[in-house]
């Protein structure tokens, strides 16, 4: 049985506690863009920066959430800030990648091989692992990555 | 500390539900989700068992024993639902789907044929969203218009303007307690006020029948819809009681076997009620098992099912206030007497997936979420809550555990 500590670690509460980027930014320049998980209720209001080069010049949250949505949104901002729409799509695969592992495994699948990732190292956001053990908090943890992904997409268009 | 006496107090109610005797994470379950569903009494699955292992077959028109025993165990379902709630002819008791799909069954059906551009339907803030979207798909398709019922400070029903809400209004359709808040909204009032404005009323008594007698005369109801899996009985049945000359004028909601007289090749006739809306093969042993879950039900007894709701509903929210004074927010009406045994609250600032994630690890299960509610969420400016519900098979052991569940909870999230 999983324990608590696997999915609420330090790192997490600390982020939660603590959230990074939190707030708003004036639309335009920047793009606001909403996400909504539809069976808890949270959700994420996501204001992105893009510069000339394409890169995220800065990035704010808003919004509410369990510490899991939280932390992960908190972690992310601080991740992607200053990196390129290429560089947060390969990390964005990678963190997909961490959370859905486990998602294989409990369909009966033998084999644990990783989802082909790119090689990027998570750094905090390996805190997440643990999620993986509580499938119905997956989602938590995944939707300020897929709001990011629907507001890149909105602001590059 | 409750000081109200509660009927049921000893009975042992719990060793009749299997479930409530298994562990989880190795230790006994508190089962406080009841208004999401809840258990079933071994009675309800030896019924449905019994079904399919005996009598198992297609009703109506098999000329064959077993299958004219299943048709009278249908039918025999029929007639006690209709007595439960006190109406007049099996021909009002329409076995449906679940609560959802009779709400849809009143919207598509009536609300087709008798609603046209501009005509008004009133509901309320507290409304699920089963009794929200289905007119929502009105407004889309016929452009129907939709007025709210507002809500006081404790979440009832503020009636103030009723009256003017009402005004040339075709349809009232309210919950008739909130699975958010548990109030018990006052039904009769509702029904008289719409009645008078010429407007037929509808009831969502999906948290209402399970626990409290129900009569659709005395409540004024022209359409009732519960649930059978909050009531004891199994998923995938529920119930639409209409009154019988509006069901009769009603065109059919589904096509199929079961609801025709006689079909052609230019055409159809339908059946008599209650078939003309029961398309297709029944829920067969659902309905055996809700037939089973409301013989259950009148053997405890419904007031005494309320008297004991009301005993631990005092007990609950005293418990919880004294454990956790300021930490803690209960919503809802503060009096027992007008609320039911929802429980939907705010803990230490915590999130509510954090705080059932470790109750969980407890053994102690609650609901976290906007629970089917959103409009009423946004109305308190919250985007969920923790939500603990009880039942005739719950006691004041189940709270005391809640509430060392949520010191537990209140410990791990603090620094």
């Amino acid at each position: 049985m999983p324990g608590l500590e696997d999915l609420y670690r330090e790192i997490i509460l600390d982020h939660y506690r603590n959230p990074r980027n939190r707030g708003e930014l004036e639309t335009p320049p920047a793009h606001r863009v909403e996400g909504f998980n539809p069976l808890c209720g949270d959700e994420i209001v996501l204001y992105l920066d893009l510069d000339a080069d394409g890169r995220v010049a800065d990035i704010r949250i808003s919004g509410q959430g369990c510490s899991i949505s939280q932390s992960s949104a908190s972690m992310m901002s601080a991740a992607v800030k200053g990196k390129t729409i290429a560089e947060i799509d390969d990390l964005t695969r990678a963190f997909k990648a961490m959370m859905s592992i486990h998602e294989n495994s409990l369909e009966g699948a033998e084999t644990t091989d990783p989802i082909e990732a790119p090689d990027v190292k998570l750094g905090d956001l390996e805190a997440l692992r643990g999620v993986v053990k509580f499938p119905v908090r997956i989602k938590c943890a995944t939707l300020a990555w897929n709001t990011l992904a629907q507001g890149i997409e909105e602001a590059s268009a | 500390m409750a000081v109200s006496t509660d009927p049921l107090d000893g009975t042992l109610l719990k060793e009749q539900f299997p479930l409530l005797s298994r562990e989880v994470h190795g230790k006994p379950i508190v089962y406080l989700d009841s208004a999401a569903t809840s258990q079933k009494p071994l009675s309800v699955l030896d019924a449905m068992d019994d079904y399919y292992r005996t009598i198992n077959s297609n009703v109506h028109r098999g000329v064959y024993m077993i299958a004219e025993e299943a048709t009278n165990r249908t039918e025999m379902a029929r007639a006690l639902v209709r007595d439960f709630i006190g109406a007049r002819s099996s021909s009002e008791i329409i076995f449906t789907k679940n609560a959802t799909e009779a709400l849809n069954m009143v919207a598509q059906s009536w609300g087709r044929a008798n609603l046209s551009a501009g005509d008004v339907v009133v509901l309320s803030h507290m409304e699920h969203h089963a009794n929200i979207v289905p007119w929502h798909m009105l407004v889309a398709e016929i452009g129907i218009q939709l007025r709210w019922i507002p809500l006081d400070a404790e979440g009832r029903l503020d009636l103030t303007e009723l009256d003017t809400l009402l005004d040339g209004a075709k349809v009232l359709s309210v919950t008739a307690m909130s699975n958010v808040l548990g109030t018990m909204n006052p039904v009769r009032t509702l029904t008289d006020a719409a009645r008078k404005a010429g407007a037929i009323s509808i009831i969502d008594g999906c948290q209402s029948v399970p626990h409290s007698a129900t009569n659709v005369q005395d409540l004024g109801a022209d359409f009732l819809a519960f649930s059978g899996h909050k009531m004891c009985g199994p998923t995938g049945i529920g119930v639409l009681y209409g009154r019988e000359d509006l069901l009769e004028a009603m065109p059919p909601f589904l096509g199929g076997g079961e609801m025709i007289r006689d079909v052609r090749l230019d055409g159809f006739t339908t059946n008599e009620l209650p078939w003309k809306f029961e398309a297709g093969t029944p829920a067969i042993a659902e309905i055996i098992g809700l037939g089973a879950a409301v013989e259950w039900l009148n053997g405890v007894g419904m007031d005494n099912i309320r008297a004991h709701e009301i005993s631990l509903t005092e007990y609950t929210i005293s418990t919880l206030h004294q454990r956790f004074g300021d930490r803690i927010r209960i919503h809802g009406p503060s009096s027992p007497l007008e609320r039911g045994g929802v429980f939907s609250f705010d803990f230490d600032g915590l999130h509510p997936h954090d705080i059932s994630q470790v109750l969980d690890q407890h053994a102690v299960c609650v609901r976290a979420g906007h629970h089917c509610a959103k409009p009423l969420m946004k109305l308190l400016g919250i985007g969920a809550t923790a939500r603990a519900s009880v039942y005739v098979y719950n006691d004041t052991a189940d709270i005391d555990a809640l509430a060392d569940a949520l010191d537990a909870t209140g410990a791990f999230f603090t620094l």
